[in-house]
């Protein structure tokens, strides 16, 4: 867990003002760091600075699009693998190839690897699925989305 | 295995789609970030932007924004809660947990024999004891004591989702 030592990255005030913003209300426009700027009050070269150094630090992973699976005709689903421990890895990395994974954890529970999967028809899903689960040889359980009641992921700072 | 890769034959019009394949991976922090993606569309940035507006409105894009790495701000502790509910109570319960902030995603998934649970609740936090905390709370108000918090020991990918 070598992530929770980790010390966060220090933020100053303008910081955090960024940071809270562009993670839900980022300003779709032609000149969005412009917008930005204007908003808390101070110039686009600031914005600029600021954000790449936050980039470079990890706080921002990307700005770009969200793309909703569902939105765009394709499916997803959530799916779990039972593994043996000193298998974990050679596990991670077998799952991992595949472009469509988007999310994967390690977590403790009896099934220990946690992975989402974003694809366009419902059978290349299942045949990632039934892949992952033929190469591991271990229990799988595929758990889609039977209702989706929120999705708003925001860290406020 | 098969090395394919994602062929994604959704309704978008052409334009949608190569401006998405243009700056799905992030856009460049500069004065002008779509004036790239509007050369090689060849359209104006304005236009960049409808369609942008389009897209979310259409709910093609869920968002256009900055996803966070959220160990770097110090949230390292990910708790997925997984919740064994009534079917009949389903919706009011959803709509409950759904309302507390601290939860980022709240869906309802199949149980089975297997893996009993049929809700799911994403908790972000500081500590563990926060993210159990949070679930404690969520378990009183809705009056579920069968569940588990499930916490991510280790971040094997993320990603974000591409075409």
């Amino acid at each position: 867990m070598a992530a929770v030592q980790n010390k966060p990255v220090e933020l100053d005030e303008i910081d955090r003002k960024l940071i809270n913003l562009i993670q839900l209300n980022f300003p779709v426009s032609a000149h969005p760091f412009e917008d930005i700027a204007a908003e808390i009050g101070t110039t686009e070269d600031v914005v600029i600075d600021k954000l790449s150094r936050l980039k470079k630090e990890g706080v921002i992973r990307r700005i770009g699009p969200i793309i909703n699976t569902r939105g765009i005709g394709g499916t997803n689903t959530l799916a779990a693998v039972k593994v043996p421990e000193n298998q974990i890895d050679k596990a991670a990395a077998v799952i991992n190839r595949y472009d469509e994974v988007s999310h994967n954890y390690l977590r403790n529970e009896e099934y220990n690897i946690w992975f989402t999967v974003s694809a366009p028809t419902q059978d290349r899903l299942n045949q990632i699925l039934s892949e992952i689960q033929t190469e591991l040889d271990c229990p799988l359980l595929d758990l889609p989305t039977i209702k989706q009641f929120k999705i708003q992921v925001n860290f406020h700072v | 295995m098969s090395e394919q890769k994602p062929v994604w034959k959704s309704d978008m019009d052409e334009i949608d789609e190569k401006l998405i394949r243009l700056i799905q991976d992030g856009i460049e922090f500069t004065h002008s970030p779509f004036a790239a993606a509007a050369v090689e569309l060849g359209i104006s940035e304005d236009e960049i932007v409808s369609h942008l507006k389009k897209l979310i409105e259409e709910k093609k894009i869920r968002r256009f924004g900055a996803s966070i790495g959220h160990i770097a701000l110090g949230f390292t502790a990910n708790g997925m809660g997984v919740w064994d509910i009534p079917e009949d109570k389903i919706e009011e319960i959803g709509q409950k947990m759904a309302s507390f902030h601290e939860v980022s995603h709240c869906y309802q998934r199949p149980r089975s024999e297997e893996w009993p649970y049929n809700m799911y609740t994403m908790i972000h936090g500081r500590t563990q004891d926060e993210c159990k905390a949070v679930a404690e709370k969520i378990s009183i108000a809705v009056g579920i004591s069968e569940y588990k918090l499930v916490f991510s020991e280790r971040e094997l990918k993320k990603k974000g989702v591409r075409i």
